[in-house]
Formats: structure tokens, C-alpha cells, sequence
């Protein structure tokens, strides 16, 4: 009849598991909202170059990537080690980008236009010659907003 | 007496969550892209006479670099450290050197006159310069003109550049203009 004598023949309460999926749930939305698809395969292999003084790019979603560099291992037997454009999903030559960028501007609204951005996004190894072309037949499209693409200095 | 509903079992919906998360946990791509932001020239009219734009010797440096990544600037070769002092100094032009780039006085808003600098950096490349030497002298010139500016801020609003509010980064960016000018590609040695 003591107070706490009784004790071991209660049964032990099952743990409420009824919260789990909110907070899964809280988890899962954060991982959505923040998740960007990539929507290419990279056919070229990029090392960025590095640098210190580096801006963030605001919107992504107005950004347009040409990436240029030689092709990755498996393509090398095909297309040879020298440095390649790529828009989209396929190599492409110089006198393509006119199209690439008449096609993204046109998947932009009307007022986004004049926002867009080109990163550049080029192997620390590729001669200046073939983004000098680049660079030129950008301004011939008009796309004058660009951005080189770098990462921050590691050492820093 | 009405029977009671029984409970929907809602155990297995933290199991498809998981599931559901641990698709997003793999697709995801946090990286944000980074970079160097700049603003071409536009491509000059074809009716337009090609005429030289008259700028006077001493606004302008010129920035080279070869093939072999080796840099020339204001006709002495230098190593790319030295660069950012170089243009500091060939900015700013602290004692009014005749050499270095006149300044004239502008009425910047919100501000009042400011001498500001005529000064235009001239970049040239060779199209065998590699990518890497180039990014690392834009590096360079950016970081030139990101100090001037936050000796700028520093000394008028007592913060640096990027501690400001919108209007005075502004202002600071109307009197040390970012004059970075890419030189129309010559054909020095095709490759």
C-alpha cells in the first residue's frame, strides 16, 4: 500500500511519434523552397579561377552560363582536350551563342530583359582568345551585363 | 449510440516526408555562383566613323598582358602584387602630378563637389594570355578600386564601403568610378 510500491505494474507510455512528421515536414519545405535543379550536365570540365574581390550574383534566374573548357575524361576520345563553348547540353561554336541568347531572352518577361546576366563560366586554362570571341560576339547580341565567374580565394 | 470514427493511422506519413526530404537532400545545389561583374561596351555603330576617342595621355594606364602572362603597366613590367598600388596611385594622384590623371570637380547628389578622378585603366590581353592571369589583374583592379572607395567611405562617413546604406555607396561609387575599359581585341599574334 506504499505510495510508490505499485509502480512496476504500470505499462510504460508508447513515445508520441505524432510530431515526427511535422517537424520532417518543416525540414522538407526548407529543402524545397531552397533547391535549384541543375538543369544541364556539365560536358565541360571547369576549375573556376580564383579570386578575392568577388559580388554575389543576385538573381539566378536571370542569369544565362556559357561554360568553356576542355571536355570531361569520357568525351576526350571524341572531341580532343581543346577548350570547348557549351550552352545548354551540347558543345557549341562561337556563331551559336547568337541564337542561345536570343532564345534565353526571349524565355525571360519583358521587364526581366534588361537585367540579364551572362556568367562566364571558363577553365583557369583556356586561352584568353576563345573569351575574347566570346566576349565579342556578346556585344554584338547586345548582352552587355557579364560576370566571370570565380570562387573565393581559399586562402583568404 | 453512433459508433465512434476511428482514427486515420498517420504514422507512415513521416516515412513518405523522409522519403520525400531525402530527394531533395540529394538534388539540392546550394552553391551560389560568384563572380566578377562587368559591363561591356556596346559594339560601335558600322556608320559611325571610327574615330579615336580623344582622351589625354595622362588619364589613361595601360594594362598588358602577353602570352606569356607577364604584365606590363604604365609602360614598366611589374609583377601583378605591385599592381593595386600602382593603380591606387595612379588613381587617387594625391600630389596633382602633371603625369598622373587630372580631376575634375563634379556635383555629386546628396553629396556636394568632389574632385574626381579622369582616370581610365585600358586592359589588354593577347589571346594567348591564359584566363587565370586575367582574372587574377581584374582581381587586382577591382581590389584598387574597392580600397579607394573604402578610404573614401572611411574617411567621409567613418565605415567602410560596405557597411554603408544604398544612397552613400552610391556616392562613393559616383566619386571613384570603376573605369576599367577592355580594349577592343587586337591581332597581335593569332594563335
Amino acid at each position: 500500500m506504499s505510495k510508490f510500491g505499485n509502480n512496476s505494474k504500470k505499462e510504460m507510455p508508447g513515445l508520441t511519434t505524432s510530431s515526427l512528421s511535422d517537424i520532417v515536414f518543416m525540414l522538407l519545405f526548407f529543402f524545397m523552397v531552397t533547391t535549384s535543379m541543375r538543369e544541364s550536365e556539365n560536358k565541360v570540365a571547369v576549375k573556376l579561377p580564383e579570386a578575392t574581390e568577388i559580388a554575389k550574383l543576385e538573381r539566378k534566374d536571370l542569369t544565362s552560363y556559357i561554360n568553356i573548357g576542355p571536355p570531361v575524361k569520357h568525351l576526350q576520345a571524341q572531341y580532343g582536350t581543346d577548350a570547348r563553348i557549351q550552352l545548354n547540353d551540347s558543345f557549341k561554336t562561337v556563331d551559336e551563342i547568337r541564337d542561345f541568347i536570343a532564345a534565353e531572352r526571349d524565355a525571360m518577361s519583358e521587364a526581366d530583359r534588361q537585367f540579364m546576366t551572362v556568367a562566364i563560366k571558363a577553365d583557369e586554362n583556356v586561352r584568353m582568345g576563345i573569351i575574347t570571341d566570346v566576349k565579342q560576339e556578346l556585344r554584338r547580341c547586345s548582352a552587355l551585363k557579364i560576370m566571370y565567374a570565380a570562387r573565393k580565394n581559399a586562402a583568404e | 449510440m453512433a459508433k465512434k470514427t476511428p482514427e486515420i493511422n498517420s504514422s507512415s506519413t513521416a516515412d513518405i516526408a523522409f522519403l520525400l526530404l531525402c530527394y531533395f537532400l540529394m538534388t539540392t545545389t546550394m552553391g551560389q555562383d560568384s563572380g566578377l561583374q562587368r559591363r561591356l561596351p556596346p559594339m560601335p555603330d558600322k556608320n559611325q566613323q571610327v574615330e579615336d576617342q580623344k582622351v589625354n595621355r595622362r588619364n589613361i594606364i595601360v594594362v598588358k598582358i602577353n602570352s606569356a602572362d607577364r604584365l606590363l603597366a604604365g609602360n614598366e613590367p611589374m609583377d601583378v602584387s605591385q599592381l593595386k598600388d600602382k593603380i591606387k596611385e595612379f588613381l587617387n594622384n594625391p600630389a596633382n602630378d602633371p603625369n598622373l590623371p587630372e580631376k575634375s570637380p563634379k556635383e555629386i547628389e546628396g553629396f556636394g563637389v568632389f574632385e574626381v578622378s579622369k582616370g581610365v585603366i585600358s586592359l589588354q590581353n593577347d589571346r594567348g594570355t591564359s584566363y587565370q592571369a586575367y582574372i587574377a589583374v581584374q582581381n587586382e583592379l577591382v581590389k584598387a578600386i574597392n580600397e579607394l572607395r573604402d578610404d573614401f567611405c572611411l574617411s567621409h562617413y567613418g565605415k567602410v564601403y560596405s557597411k554603408l546604406d544604398e544612397e552613400k555607396q552610391k556616392i562613393a561609387r559616383e566619386a571613384i568610378p570603376q573605369n576599367i575599359s577592355e580594349a577592343e581585341p587586337k591581332d597581335i599574334n593569332k594563335r
